[in-house]
């Protein structure tokens, strides 16, 4: 029992500490909610989807950003949906980063989307570490017998 | 005399001069002195009658004279009046300078006509007195012939000899005072010749110049033989050297001789030195006849009677020397005496040669010999003085000239410059208002263009402080959007104060509830006055109309100002804002005016209302009353009040009581000048009274105008629920207590006041009427606990116990009474709609609980429950968590991938009742697949309606239009009105905000 305790404990300061480093906003806490008895998997369902979809994304851009003749539109609607959907799932740091590339590709500058590819592909791989571990984090505690804490 | 004389007329000419410039600068400056009277006096208050009056005959008298002056400037253009004036002074210099000569010249010529006469008359008499005794002399020599003729001749013997003639004649000198010797000589024929000498016993001897200073006449030669002779044989001591000498053959006397015998007359020399005593002299000749001659006889009859010659000498220069000096003013003038037979030759007989050419007189001299002509010359021996008189009159002139044509000169150049000046001044005058208005009009624009990113600023902070944020964030943004809220309310004031000032503002006219805007008011300053614990009323007369037409945003301008003032500068006591009619106001003043100096809201002394409006336009004043509202509003305060020296400039832009003032309370010292402009606009006056440590009153009036219809209507639909309730307000006050009526009354309640609780319990155990409200004053409730409990009880027990209220002032109202259950607390200000929400939350009724309180899930679930929406998005992982947020909330969610896929499952017939929609999707975006979505139902309604399509086949619907809203991730305005353009219903932010969303879906689920 102590250790459901300080699991839970763990987990929520671990989730604070990743709202607090800007890794996550209250969108994900939204997401939180939306899971109840009727949907049960629904924030794993939706970060998985969210990470397929990214690996996807994140694919298409480099190729997108590999070409001779960069599309920057195509370019750019990669970078919004990536957005859009990081925002959906409360990714900060990425949303903000997923802007600046919006900005570069805008003004049409390669190096700044480069950068900014390398800069996103940082986050989200920080981003779907830290989560992971917080699924893990959320495992252990399901598997030791207690519930999963909301944090506000 | 007449110096003096000319000394004064100068100085009288130049003194007119004077005053006409004088009087015409006056004119000037006065002119000047009434436009600048016309410009201030209006600014002044005292609009008493006479004032306006005099100030009415100020104007035309500033306006005439102006247009004068602008005729003057008309007719002389400066460049035309100033070659004109330098024109004339030349001309009065010229004229100055002519007349001065003029008189000195005119003046010189009568000073030498007087010397002239003076010469001519000196003269005149020297030639007289001289003529005269020469004419003694002559006369006398003339006898001594005679006498020689009967003594010498008409004897024989003579009885005259040397000797006798020589005595006699002596002793006869004084009768002859011109001659210095007397001779005679006789006539001896050359035959008569040697029988002469004989009996003389000397020859006759020959007259010859000859050593002068040793005359000796024995050397003298004989004469030489001639046909006659005249030897002197007489003469007077003095000459007794010329005894014996032949005169005919001395030249001059040769023919002086022949001369004499032949006129008979006495007959002179040229002058000639004399013999021996070598002067310059003349001789006088006189014939002696031998019988009485007739005065016509011939000459030849003449030369033979002839016997003898008589001649005398006259020593001229020594004689006219004795005659002058008898004379007095022998020194002043120079005397010559000339022999003009000769007139090309005159021979001087008298007087020194002066060169002098000066004044000279000549006056002729008759000695009696006709073939010899003398004259005398008269010159003054000093040249005429210099004409002091003449030179220092025409001087004079001349200064008094210029000293005119200065005074011309520089009262020329003094209007010139007054003028020019007064032309600067008016340049700079007129530059001065443009500039003005210029600053007006820039403070106008710049405070509109600051506004509007001012808007931008204060949008994107309310954004920013929607989103995710710590709480030192949230503390930054929250401190930056008050300040920016501040900056814009500044803004606003300034742009206001600008607006005014250049006669921009302009007045809306639509129709408003006074009423509300007063509760608004009142909402808005509730919270600080609950704060502070100040009384804060508003009082609306019942006759004033429901509703009326103006400007209510200006008019709440002007009583926010006022009561935002009051607000501030009030700590304790009450503010309270009354409304009447102007009329009823006029009424109500005289009957009101004793009674009011206690009785106030809070019991505190305040200023005299009357006193605030004392300058007001009569009531009567105002036109038709059916048309227009003429309200009085006074905002009362028991505040600091205003010191006595800052009352004149409390409505002065920026003007504050003191800088002190601006520290302890902000502001900028606009807001009373701007309510001042706005009362003017609105026809009103304002004004104020205001005692230091006791309180202010602002009163105004305004003038609306009343839209007649729909007056019936009185009461607002939403109070009926209280209409006809019975309610009870327990307050000492009574002024406090008309205004809890005032209120309660605005519900529709009947109201009764009593002032105690024991009247108030005796009033209600014993009335046939229920009533349904109590409510009484903290005050009363505090004063006597024991009593308020026993109250408390007793109206507990009664059946159907009326609901109990406390009126409270100050928030902290939620501490317990006695201990015993405490009644519902309404803390004042009070206004309808807080007193409405009261006293529903105690009777029970819940209806309108939602509607405050924050918006609940719950009721999102109501709306949104058993709903079947179509959720749109490209994003895989927005649409799983929209569609988890809308199923959360009890929808039925069929998600799309795309545009085209949501078309089609738009496509009427369909079940779905709303659809959210991404906007950016690549292949077809948000809007256009929401245009092509209204275009089918466009396509499908018309169809229906024709008839070619049957109702039945879509679901007995036939106005097709699915509510479609965007999500967007920015909402701007822009996109905002694009979602409108192209179809959508509204748009909700991506991802899903609660309020927001309630907003949105309400609009179409309700």
């Amino acid at each position: 029992m102590s250790s459901v305790l300080q699991l839970q404990r763990q987990f929520i300061d671990y989730t604070t500490s990743l709202h607090n480093e800007g890794y996550l906003d209250n969108q994900f806490t939204e997401l939180q909610k939306l899971q109840d008895e009727s949907n049960p998997d629904f924030v794993t369902e939706v970060v998985s989807m969210y990470f397929e979809d990214s690996d996807k994304l994140l694919n298409n851009l480099t190729t997108a950003l590999q070409q001779r003749n960069v599309d920057y539109k195509q370019v750019d609607a990669h970078a919004h949906q990536f957005k859009g959907s990081s925002s959906s799932i409360g990714a900060k740091r990425v949303t903000n980063v997923c802007a600046h590339f919006k900005g570069f590709c805008e003004a049409k500058n390669l190096d700044g989307c480069l950068r900014c590819l390398q800069q996103v592909k940082q986050e989200y791989i920080f981003f779907r570490n830290k989560l992971e571990a917080l699924f893990r984090l959320e495992q252990q505690i399901l598997q030791a017998g207690g519930s999963v804490p909301m944090v506000e | 005399m007449s110096f003096i004389h000319l000394i004064g007329f100068g100085l009288k000419v130049g003194h007119l001069v004077l005053m006409l410039c004088y009087s015409f600068l006056t004119v000037i400056s006065l002119n000047s002195l009434f436009i600048n009277d016309s410009q201030m006096k209006p600014n002044n208050n005292n609009n008493t009658k006479s004032n306006k009056l005099w100030i009415k005959f100020l104007e035309i008298f500033s306006r005439n004279t102006s247009k004068i002056h602008h005729y003057y400037q008309y007719i002389g253009s400066d460049k035309f009046r100033k070659t004109w004036w330098k024109k004339l002074l030349i001309l009065w210099i010229a004229f100055g300078t002519l007349l001065s000569l003029w008189v000195f010249w005119y003046m010189r010529s009568q000073a030498l006509e007087t010397r002239k006469d003076n010469l001519t008359n000196m003269c005149d008499e020297r030639a007289r007195m001289l003529q005269d005794q020469f004419n003694v002399s002559l006369n006398h020599v003339q006898a001594m012939s005679i006498l020689i003729s009967t003594f010498h001749h008409g004897k024989s013997p003579s009885a005259i000899d040397q000797e006798t003639f020589a005595k006699y004649t002596e002793r006869t000198a004084f009768e002859r005072p011109l001659t210095s010797g007397v001779a005679y000589a006789v006539r001896v024929l050359d035959s008569e010749r040697e029988q002469f000498e004989k009996q003389q016993g000397w020859t006759i001897k020959k007259m010859t110049p000859v050593n002068k200073d040793k005359y000796n006449p024995e050397e003298l030669e004989p004469s030489p033989i001639q046909p006659e002779y005249a030897p002197v044989i007489f003469a007077q001591e003095t000459v007794a050297h010329v005894i014996s000498l032949d005169m005919l053959t001395g030249m001059e006397d040769c023919e002086n001789v022949l001369r004499a015998r032949e006129l008979g007359k006495g007959v002179l020399t040229a002058p000639l030195e004399l013999i021996k005593s070598n002067r310059l002299g003349v001789i006088l000749t006189f014939a002696v006849y031998k019988r009485d001659l007739p005065s016509n006889a011939t000459p030849e009859e003449r030369i033979e009677a002839t016997d003898g010659y008589l001649g005398g000498v006259f020593d001229i220069e020594s004689l006219v020397e004795k005659l002058l000096q008898q004379l007095a003013s022998k020194q002043t003038i120079y005397v010559n005496v000339y022999d003009t037979t000769n007139i090309s030759n005159p021979i001087s007989m008298y007087g020194v040669d002066v060169t002098d050419t000066g004044l000279q007189h000549v006056s002729p001299l008759n000695f009696g010999d006709p073939s010899r002509k003398h004259e005398m010359r008269c010159r003054f021996k000093q040249k005429q003085r210099w004409q002091t008189l003449a030179i220092s009159t025409s001087f004079g002139i001349f200064v008094i000239t210029l000293l005119v044509g200065h005074i011309f000169h520089a009262t020329i150049n003094r209007i010139a410059k007054v003028e020019d000046d007064y032309h600067k001044m008016s340049k700079l005058k007129k530059r001065a208002e443009d500039a003005d208005v210029a600053k007006s009009e820039f403070l106008a624009t710049v405070s509109h263009e600051i506004r509007t990113p001012m808007n931008g600023v204060l949008g994107m902070l309310d954004m920013l402080m929607d989103t995710v944020l710590d709480v030192t964030q949230q503390d930054y943004v929250r401190t930056a959007q008050a300040s920016g809220k501040a900056l814009v309310s500044l803004i606003n004031a300034v742009l206001d104060q600008a607006k005014i000032e250049s006669g921009k503002l302009e007045l809306e006219a639509v129709r408003f509830d006074l009423r509300e805007i007063f509760d608004d008011v009142l909402s808005l300053f509730s919270g600080k006055s609950q704060e502070k614990g100040i009384e804060l009323a508003v009082y609306i007369s019942a006759k004033v109309p429901e509703t009326l037409t103006g400007d209510p945003g200006r008019f709440r301008q002007i009583i926010t100002n006022l009561m935002g003032n009051s607000i501030k500068f009030t700590e304790k006591g009450h503010i309270f804002v009354t409304v009447h009619l102007l009329e009823e106001a006029a009424e109500s003043i005289d009957v009101e005016t004793e009674p009011s100096s206690k009785d106030t809201l809070s019991g505190l002394p305040v200023a005299d209302r009357n006193r605030s409006c004392e300058g007001f336009r009569p009531a009567n004043q105002v036109e038709d009353p059916s048309e227009s509202v003429t309200l009085i509003i006074s905002v009362e305060d028991t505040g600091a009040g205003i010191p006595l020296e800052a009352q004149h400039r409390i409505f002065t832009p920026f003007m504050q009581v003191g800088p002190s003032i601006y520290r302890m309370h902000g502001g900028t010292g606009i807001g009373l000048s701007i309510s001042k402009c706005l009362v003017n606009l609105m026809n009103g006056e304002i004004g104020f009274d205001s005692v230091p440590h006791i309180g202010s009153t602002f009163t105004f009036t305004a003038v609306f105008s009343n839209p007649n219809e729909q007056q019936v209507n009185g009461q607002p639909k939403s109070k009926l629920e209280f209409c006809g309730m019975q309610a009870v307000v327990v307050d000492p006050r009574p002024v406090r207590a008309e205004v809890s009526r005032y209120h309660i009354q605005r519900l529709g309640m009947h109201v009764e006041t009593v002032s105690s609780l024991t009247s108030a319990l005796s009033m209600l155990t014993n009335g046939s009427q229920t009533v349904h409200v109590v409510l009484i004053e903290e005050e009363v409730w505090d004063r006597d606990s024991s009593n308020s409990s026993l109250f408390f009880y007793k109206l507990r027990n009664s059946d159907n116990p009326p609901k109990l209220f406390i009126l409270t002032n100050s928030i902290g109202g939620s501490r317990q009474y006695n201990g015993i259950c405490s009644p519902a607390v309404i803390t004042k200000p009070l206004r309808v709609s807080m007193l409405a929400a009261s006293l529903q939350r105690a009777m029970g009724s819940n209806r309108s609980n939602d509607r405050n309180g924050e918006i609940p899930k719950l009721s999102l679930s109501k709306l949104l429950i058993g709903r079947k929406i179509l959720v749109v998005d490209d994003n895989n992982v927005n649409l799983r968590v929209a569609a988890g947020a809308l199923k959360k909330y009890g929808a039925e969610v069929v998600c799309a991938e795309n545009g085209r896929k949501a078309i089609s499952l738009l496509k009427p017939p369909h079940s779905f009742d709303a659809c959210f929609m991404d906007i950016q999707m690549p292949e077809m975006d948000g809007f256009e697949a929401t245009r092509t979505i209204r275009d089918n139902e466009q396509d499908i309604n018309t169809r229906i309606q024709h008839g070619s399509l049957s109702l039945q086949d879509y679901a007995n619907v036939s106005n097709w239009h699915v509510p479609i809203l965007a999500m967007t991730a920015d909402v701007i305005q822009a996109t905002h009105e694009q979602c409108l353009k192209s179809g959508m219903d509204g748009y909700v932010s991506k991802p899903f905000e609660a309020n927001q969303l309630y907003q949105e879906v309400s609009r179409f689920f309700l």
